[in-house]
């Protein structure tokens, strides 16, 4: 579904990913642990189109498509999602009309009509409660005064309500206490399918207990630099990233 | 940045939606402004004598007065003799239905969304559609005179209803106040009279379609609302202007009279040709409007949207006079490419008790300028007055400017003013996200503007909240990021 080959991105002339190779299939759920300046959040903002990122080499395919020549709103109404790491709040628009607006557009897209109010209805109140998500969340202006693991339980709600075929979480379990944590890992775990797939950027462990990946991948500097099961999340834990900083302190660039 | 700025020209550059001009034959007297072109006036609209000498000493007073010159505003000089200062529609037989009318400009109503026949049906809401300067229909005139109300073209009133007229016209907006209203009840060409009679609620919303349609035609509206003791009216206004390449100077006049107990809710959306975006042609809008608590427990509410001409200059203020009354201004301006607006209000507190609320909300886009104007006064006596003002500003792009002029005049200590203002930039992180949810840039930025103007499209009547909405969307394509 999803294939990143030999991906390099400069930040303002700083080279950020150094030749990047990631393979996702549909029904996986991949773990990408990494030292703080790995390169992490520039991955998922790549994958998703945001601008300030130079794209100086290689390719990022989403079902056959290069999905480099797509703006982000595109990259979206393919089914590219992304949970952001610091949601952004917008003033005076309500959730709901924000996600009906979302979900129509995705439709358009598609090449559907608007959903029937009564229709989207329904299925925002089964998605409520799929990500425990408090109705009241829902009828406010979009992230606006919500507190972090508030404005991380909506980009779950938004997730699920959107239906995307890939997933980024951008380090979602950040600045979650244990409870929190727990109801979102939850809510990914209930949106999992053999249709879809997770990108599950973290960099602690501690996330990988609720949400079990299939794959764990370790970026270090700019590339994937160890690849294995949950076993590999464990072991980060227990030596820490001086590990691997020390293993792989020479990249030739 | 650059790059989202780009985008943002690119979607606030688009041009002007509803560029079309109707053909209907004009009945237009050559340009210039003389005692004789008044008396052309006052005569082809076979006015009563009171009115042709207030038009009259209008003008006399105005030959003595200067334009003013203190706005954040900056046009080319404006000939007042280059203006025609009549055009009407060629003088039609009464008409008893829509078969009646000119197709053509059936059509132009249409074009709009406003469709007479539509409005007939569906109805709920009485329109004295004006085009150019003659009231060309009226509806659902029977059905308000069983209530008592009276709403008719201000020609009507002067002739029908001249008692009315002679006592409060120029009431609230005297001959004396400014440049402008002087010029307006010299010339003026038509607009609409209402009167609510006491204890009346009117049952449907009072709506008035302005529009400009005659290539150099100055417009000068008079509106005069005057709600008795305890009755309530809600009032419309829109306008869309069609395309043109010169200047039209537009100066209207509103005037509203709220007795004791009465309540008047006037709302404005005005889209007039603002101009292509090299700033060349678009209105000139400069207009009075004003309303006076003249009874105690009265209250008047502005509420605009302001999209169109290419120079705004207009401040509806609300004169509180009446102990415990209230006065509303809520304010969305948006100004793109090379708009200039200058707008907002004075709330002056003569009576106890009173209250004012003022909320503006400026949209600068492209190389426009976007000022905000307000003046708080509060009378030596008016005690435990109370005001809250709040002034935002959004800015799209780094090369328009928005600007607060907030003045206080406090004359009595009992007072209880507060003011707050803030100043922000339409947030690339917020455009992303929505990208993100799958929603384009253009919709983004009308979802996001939208969001930063819902309290005061809250306080429009549904029906035009919607219009509203498309109408800031619209206003801003081709501009933000």
């Amino acid at each position: 579904m999803l294939e990143i080959k030999n991906l390099k991105v400069s930040v303002e002339g700083k080279e950020i990913l150094k030749g990047l190779n990631l393979k996702v299939n549909k029904g996986e759920v991949h773990a990408i642990m990494g030292p703080n300046g790995a390169g992490k959040s520039t991955l998922a903002s790549v994958i998703a189109g945001k601008e300030d990122y130079e794209v100086t080499g290689g390719s990022i395919l989403f079902n056959g498509k290069d999905i480099l020549e797509l703006s982000p709103d595109e990259r979206a109404k393919e089914g590219v999602f992304l949970a952001f790491q610091y949601p952004i709040e917008i003033p005076g628009v309500s959730t709901i009309n924000f996600l009906k607006t979302a979900v129509n557009e995705i439709r358009a897209h598609k090449g559907m009509g608007p959903m029937e109010a009564k229709e989207f209805l329904a299925m925002l109140k089964e998605k409520q409660k799929l990500v425990q998500i408090d109705t009241n969340l829902t009828g406010r202006s979009v992230n606006e005064g919500f507190s972090g693991g508030e404005k991380k339980r909506n980009e779950i709600f938004q997730m699920a309500m959107l239906n995307p075929q890939l997933a980024v979480l951008d380090e979602t379990d950040s600045g979650l206490d244990i409870d929190a944590l727990r109801i979102v890992a939850e809510g990914v775990n209930k949106l999992r399918s053999k249709e879809n797939a997770f990108l599950v950027i973290t960099h602690y462990q501690r996330l990988l207990e609720y949400i079990i990946p299939d794959f764990v991948h370790v970026l270090y500097n700019g590339q994937i630099v160890k690849s294995g099961t949950r076993e590999l999340a464990l072991e980060l834990e227990s030596k820490g990233y001086d590990w691997i900083k020390k293993e792989f302190s020479e990249i030739p660039a | 940045m650059a790059g989202s700025d780009k985008i943002l020209e690119e979607i606030t550059s688009s041009e002007y939606k509803y560029g079309f001009t109707s053909n209907i034959e004009s009945d237009t007297i050559p340009p210039g402004l003389t005692e004789e072109t008044i008396r052309f006036i006052s005569a082809k609209k076979e006015e009563p004598e009171f009115m042709l000498e207030y038009r009259l000493k209008a003008y006399r007073h105005w030959l003595t007065i200067k334009e003013p010159h203190w706005a954040h505003l900056k046009y080319p000089e404006i000939d007042y003799q280059s203006i025609s200062y009549y055009s009407a529609p060629k003088k039609q037989k009464v008409l008893n239905s829509l078969d009646e009318v000119d197709p053509e400009l059936l059509r132009t109503f249409e074009k709009l969304g406003i469709s007479l026949v539509e409005q007939m049906r569906l109805s709920g809401v009485a329109v004295d559609a004006v085009l150019d300067s003659v009231s060309v229909k009226t509806t659902f005139k029977e059905k308000l005179s069983e209530l008592g109300i009276i709403f008719c073209s201000f020609s009507d009133a002067v002739k029908e209803h001249p008692e009315l007229i002679k006592k409060f016209m120029g009431s609230v907006v005297p001959i004396t106040d400014n440049y402008f209203s002087a010029l307006n009840a010299a010339v003026f060409s038509d607009g609409s009279f209402c009167y609510i009679p006491k204890g009346v609620r009117c049952p449907m919303e009072l709506s008035t379609y302005f529009r400009i349609n005659s290539a150099g035609t100055g417009q000068f509206e008079r509106t005069l609302i005057v709600a008795d003791e305890g009755s309530y009216v809600s009032y419309l206004e829109g306008c869309t202007a069609p395309m043109r390449d010169e200047n039209q100077l537009h100066a209207a006049v509103v005037e509203i009279v709220a007795h004791k107990d009465a309540e008047v809710k006037y709302s404005t959306v005005q889209n007039w040709y603002p101009g292509n975006k090299e700033g060349k042609g678009g209105i000139y809008n400069f207009v009075t409007k004003r309303g006076i608590c003249l009874g105690d427990n009265s209250k008047i509410s502005w509420t605009q949207v302001e999209t169109g001409s290419a120079i705004t200059w207009k401040y509806p203020s609300v004169i509180l006079k009446g102990n415990n009354s209230v006065g509303e201004f809520y304010s969305i301006a948006v100004t793109n490419n090379m708009q200039q607006a200058d707008t907002g209000t004075k709330m002056t507190h003569i009576g106890k008790n009173t209250k004012s609320t003022i909320v503006s909300k400026g949209i600068a886009a492209g190389k426009s300028n976007n000022s905000y104007r307000g003046l708080v006064r509060i009378n030596k006596g008016a005690s435990k007055a109370r005001n809250y003002s709040q002034c935002d500003s959004l800015l799209m792009g780094d090369r328009c400017g928005a600007h607060t002029f907030p003045y206080l005049e406090i004359n009595d200590k009992t007072a209880v003013v507060e003011h707050e203002a803030t100043t922000s930039k339409i947030g690339e992180d917020q455009i992303f996200y929505c990208n993100q949810r799958g929603i384009d840039t253009e919709k983004a930025i009308g979802l996001i503007v939208n969001g930063y103007c819902r309290e005061v499209l809250n306080k429009l009547p549904m029906e035009f909240a919607v219009e509203a909405q498309k109408l800031l969307a619209v206003s801003l394509e081709g501009s933000v990021g």
